[in-house]
């Protein structure tokens, strides 16, 4: 593990190091016709949230920001240093044909001077792969799995299209600085201020993690993350990312793309209902949530969380089922926010027209209008 | 009356500004542009103090706080009056979970909706009694553990009209005190701790003035004095979990 990995420095020590009390910040935002925002945005509103992070992470999620790219998949790639990217642009370069790639722009700034080398590449499998039957979501999943294990001191921060993560260790507001998120312009944000409690807080641990296009932002702990993370192993899905919150986006993927469970049953099978409350359903609902317990057992999350979950088609806001962390929703016209805090929806917005914490267990699911672009 | 502007200052600025403003001696503070800010009004004493504030305050609104009155003009958000010591919080909106955690004198008003483990654990003596009214409706866990005061849900005002009044798990382990709730209860939905009863003349004569001051602070007039609407919730056993250890 190199200089980033493991045991790393944080670059950015919390002012208040004497006692913190928070725990993770998050926002999302879309805009269901598609209506691009600056990232200066999203960053204003999570600044805002800055005293629910402590330094050791942020990051965000966007999505519209490669209209130029758009068929292709854009992979973001983090390096130790610049010599680690030789050995996953050959993995790369065999396995996928890269039309453009080049270093992702970023300044130094006062917060942040010594980081990871960031990379970006936007490529397409060959058309033999389809021919020969493979399925293509697979095929980059399985360019993925290999970068990050066999690939020494590189990871991919996100694979999807037109999407892209940007995070590393520093307060969100530092790290939008430093990627110059700024100058990005996206119909669909996530945004994370990190607050590690159970894994170390390095680059890669932190929030948003991603596959494919599905990003997630997760304010909580997975104290399930020991079940959860052997029962994708037995479905070939390989954890590298020493962080809790890795498991569910491949909980997603296989849920959502793999199954093909609706949206609405994959979280249910994250944050199901409780037996007890089963046994007071009816028949047709009893039958449907005891064989969604049973089966995805594995999938289960325990712990408190509140995620936003982006996807190409929209965005999706969920608690766990006894709400042990905050999650407001504000909207204003085709426009829906999602956050820990109200006063960051009206940092961003002051005049959002309506404001509402979702109950327990239940998410909310916003797609955008028409035929969202779905990977 | 002084005016603080809270734009673009963090809030352990802000806080010490107040305070210092109260050592001054100053009785009536104005806030304007509040977004986030946290602990405002917390460990204050004073019962001639007022905080007014406009925007929306951050986590953790008046704990501690020991006599001042706080008046939010638009929604709060998570853990207001934790440990109230007395004084009154009056929130002209939503406010979100965990609300007047240990609370042990004093009042906090809601207007609308309330979130989740509101009221756990509030607690009275002699003449010391928290008293919370929460005109919409509440979460899961409500009135936790509650060992005295008063906590009064009137579902009125909420957004979401498929809810039930009051969620799951209410008044678990409660061991004193009484909730009293305008609407209708799911028995399945109380802790085992407790049953629900109709309320008789003592319920009336102690809610009236209560009420009265409610709708007074939130500049309406609801129509909440019909008592036949009410429930009231109160343990049935001083000791729930006297059993615990014998079986």
């Amino acid at each position: 593990m190199g200089k980033f990995g493991l045991f790393t420095e944080p670059w950015v020590k919390s002012p208040y190091s004497e006692r913190d009390s928070a725990a993770c910040g998050l926002i999302g935002f879309i805009n269901k016709d598609r209506k691009r925002v600056s990232g200066s945005i999203i960053k204003k509103g999570i600044s805002n949230q800055h005293d629910r992070g402590n330094g050791l992470g942020g990051g965000f999620a966007a999505y519209g920001i490669y209209p130029d790219y758009q068929d292709l998949y854009s992979f973001h790639l983090m390096y130790d240093s610049k010599d680690d990217a030789e050995a996953a642009e050959d993995i790369l370069h065999n396995r996928l044909k890269v039309h453009h790639q080049e270093i992702i722009p970023h300044r130094a700034t006062k917060m942040i001077s010594d980081h990871p080398f960031f990379k970006r590449y936007f490529a397409e499998p060959d058309p033999s792969v389809s021919q020969n039957g493979a399925n293509l979501e697979d095929y980059i999943v399985s360019v993925v799995m290999e970068i990050n294990t066999k690939a020494d001191g590189a990871f991919v921060v996100s694979s999807g299209k037109n999407m892209g993560a940007f995070k590393g260790v520093g307060f969100p507001e530092d790290i939008a600085d430093f990627f110059q998120m700024e100058e990005y312009e996206g119909y669909i944000w996530t945004a994370h201020n990190r607050f590690p409690t159970n894994t170390p807080g390095w680059w890669g641990g932190a929030h948003p993690f991603t596959l494919l296009d599905r990003s997630i932002v997760h304010n909580g702990e997975i104290s399930s993350f020991g079940i959860n993370k052997r029962y994708l192993e037995t479905k070939g899905y390989i954890c590298t990312l020493m962080t809790d919150t890795e498991v569910v986006t491949y909980l997603l993927d296989l849920l959502l793309r793999k199954n093909n469970l609706s949206y609405e049953l994959a979280f249910s099978a994250l944050a199901p209902p409780f037996w007890k409350d089963i046994d007071f359903m009816n028949e047709e609902d009893k039958i449907k949530y005891t064989l969604l317990r049973s089966v995805y057992a594995g999938a289960a999350l325990n712990g408190p969380f509140a995620f936003l979950f982006g996807f190409g088609g929209g965005l999706i806001g969920i608690n766990d089922r006894v709400k042990l962390r905050p999650l407001i929703v504000g909207t204003k016209g085709e426009s829906v926010f999602m956050s820990s805090e109200e006063a960051s929806i009206r940092e961003i917005c002051p005049d959002v027209e309506d404001c509402f914490a979702p109950q327990a267990g239940e998410p909310v699911i916003v797609y955008l209008n028409g035929n969202g672009q779905i990977i | 009356m002084i005016t603080i502007d809270a734009k673009d200052i963090d809030y352990k600025t802000l806080n010490a500004r107040i305070r210092q403003e109260i050592r001054k001696g100053e009785k009536n503070i104005h806030l304007q542009n509040v977004s986030g800010h946290r602990y405002i009004g917390d460990g204050i004493q004073g019962n001639d103090i007022s905080i007014h504030i406009e925007g929306v305050p951050g986590e953790d609104m008046a704990a501690f706080m020991d006599g001042p009155k706080i008046i939010v003009e638009n929604n709060a958000q998570d853990g207001v009056g934790n440990t109230m010591n007395d004084g009154k919080v009056i929130i002209h909106g939503l406010a979100g979970d965990v609300l007047g955690y240990g609370m042990r004198g004093g009042r906090l008003y809601v207007k609308g909706d309330v979130g989740y483990r509101v009221g756990i654990h509030m607690k009275g003596y002699m003449d010391k009694i928290p008293v919370m009214v929460i005109g919409g409706k509440a979460g899961n866990f409500f009135g936790e553990y509650m060992a005295g005061g008063l906590l009064i849900l009137l579902g009125l005002n909420s957004k979401d009209s498929h809810r039930p009044v009051v969620g799951d798990y209410c008044a678990t382990g409660m061991h004193g005190g009484i909730i009293y709730i305008r609407g209708k209860i799911e028995e399945h939905k109380l802790g085992k701790e407790v049953k629900h009863f109709p309320l008789e003349k003592q319920d009336e004569f102690t809610l009236k003035p209560i009420l009265s001051d409610f709708c007074k602070e939130m500049r309406e007039n609801y129509d909440v004095f019909d008592f036949s609407q009410y429930s009231k919730i109160i343990p049935v056993s001083k000791r729930p979990y006297g059993r615990m250890y014998v079986y």
